[in-house]
């Protein structure tokens, strides 16, 4: 049974592309290190705009260069967002990701920096700005179909009772949101390595299997060429073993509770990469807490699932995040950081298919507007993934 | 009280689930996928979170845990006994 059936509708913001955001920000988006300054005085000025600041965007080149673009123009697609002003140093780069936004039809405009220097700058991207927030606190929420929904999972600062209790209840609510046909994902390459047989047993077809284990392969060799020990500085964390957690298979095996029993992994993208159907999908990515949500961001999800053990105090800029947490001493030190208590599982005081209930009507009321313990704290991580040095 | 939760009845770890668990004490063990209990005793102080073993294990042997290989053990490891970092390793990596 589930809370949702094919027929459950939500409240949202319908964009010019046909993609439902549930938030409806309007971004102050740099293009780079240069430009977090001007940005940030920009959403000071104007109410109601949020900064994006970042660490990067010089002199990267290749496939590094590549993932910053996807990166900051799917956060500037993600149907979250109204509306983008984009600032960069100079002119052509901040075009380009003024372009690949402008592909969803949503308002955006660019700013350069250079020949004009910050006060200028700020002042034409307040003036933007503020008649973007005003165009956008006009747009109203529409009823729109569950299946118009993607979401996103990710585990952090994980421990045992991740994967007793927190991840499975993930897998649950997954399981209930596959069969509605909605847009899924999950990934932490890295974070497999233990159970990549069962995630390749679990793809829809050979197919997706082959590309899989492709990724898969390509992540265990990144770490074998870089490693200097046999990483159990890295893997499980330090937080992870002060938890209980022990080997990276053990890690892996409570991490890929997240995908339930039932549903079929049935296509797997590259970082940041959008999904062309629904279903679930694996994306490489690291298992970096706010690389792996920003990545999601980036790929048009709009809502995040977020397992925890020992505390991941973790949010987004662009998605509401939702917390949720089976060790009864997190949820008890940390209450203000968990959205959804399933400790009651642990305890048999509850079943896996209620805490799955209990997750998807916290993520109704999310979706609907109702901020998450991320959200009203302020947290606000935007986190770009390096592949390797600049030029 | 549920005092440790596994997986699977053939794990030869369970996740301690509460705190307080000291030597000596009997242990009620939840099975999560068949929802039954079994009762094992307790041969050391285990933190909430952390894994106590099922059953005796040699150096060498795989330990089990969600019905599959999770590492293999370094030290000898006695029913009842804490099991972490410094009794098992990983395979990987």
């Amino acid at each position: 049974m589930s809370i949702l059936t094919k027929d459950s509708s939500f409240w949202g913001f319908r964009r010019e592309n046909g993609r439902v955001g549930v938030r409806n920000h309007v971004i102050i988006l740099p293009l780079d290190d240069l430009s977090n300054a001007a940005s940030e005085a920009v959403a000071y000025a104007v109410k109601g705009t949020m900064a994006i600041p970042h660490p990067y965007g010089r002199l990267q080149f290749g496939a590094d260069l590549d993932l910053h673009f996807a990166t900051l123009i799917g956060a500037g697609c993600n149907p979250n967002v109204a509306a983008v002003v984009v600032i960069g140093i100079e002119d052509s780069w901040t075009q380009k990701v003024v372009d690949g936004i402008a592909a969803t039809g949503k308002p955006v405009v660019g700013f350069g920096i250079e020949g004009h220097g910050d006060h200028e700058t700020i002042m034409k991207a307040s003036r933007a700005a503020r008649e973007y927030v005003q165009w956008a606190t006009e747009k109203h929420r529409v009823e729109c179909p569950i299946a118009d929904l993607w979401v996103s999972t990710k585990c952090g600062e994980s421990d045992t009772t991740s994967g007793c209790g927190s991840n499975p209840t993930v897998g649950n609510a997954f399981d209930k949101l596959h069969a509605l046909g909605t847009t899924l994902v999950f990934g932490e390459t890295s974070e497999i390595t233990g159970g990549e047989q069962i995630v390749a047993k679990r793809c829809a077809n050979e197919t997706v299997r082959a590309e899989f284990m492709r990724m898969f392969n390509r992540y265990q060799d990144m770490i074998q060429r870089n490693k200097t020990t046999d990483l159990s500085e890295s893997q499980p964390t330090k937080g992870n073993i002060a938890g209980g957690l022990t080997t990276i298979e053990e890690k892996a095996l409570g991490n890929i509770q997240k995908i339930g029993r039932t549903c079929t992994v049935d296509g797997v993208i590259d970082k940041a990469e959008r999904p062309t159907h629904p279903g679930l999908w694996f994306m490489d990515s690291s298992s970096a807490a706010a690389e792996m949500v920003t990545l999601c961001a980036a790929s048009g999800f709009v809502v995040h699932f977020f397992p925890t053990g020992q505390g991941n105090v973790i949010g987004n800029a662009i998605v509401p995040v939702i917390k949720i947490c089976a060790n009864p001493r997190t949820v008890r030190t940390m209450s203000e950081h968990i959205d959804v208590d399933c400790s009651g599982l642990l305890q048999r005081e509850r079943t896996m298919d209620q805490t799955g209930d209990q997750l998807l009507q916290m993520m109704v009321r999310t979706i609907n507007g109702r901020f998450t313990a991320a959200e009203a704290l302020g947290h606000r991580e935007f986190v770009m993934t390096r592949l390797f040095e600049s030029a | 009280m549920i005092h440790c939760v596994l997986h699977d009845p053939n794990d030869s770890v369970a996740v301690v689930v509460t705190e307080g668990v000291k030597a000596g004490q009997q242990l009620t063990a939840l099975i999560l996928d068949e929802d039954r209990t079994i009762e094992i005793p307790c041969a050391a102080d285990i933190p909430l979170g952390h894994k106590v073993a099922m059953k005796s294990m040699a150096v060498g042997d795989t330990v089990i845990k969600y019905g599959t290989d999770i590492g293999k053990v370094v030290a000898a490891i006695k029913v009842g006994d804490h099991a972490h970092v410094h009794n098992i390793k990983t395979k990987r990596w």
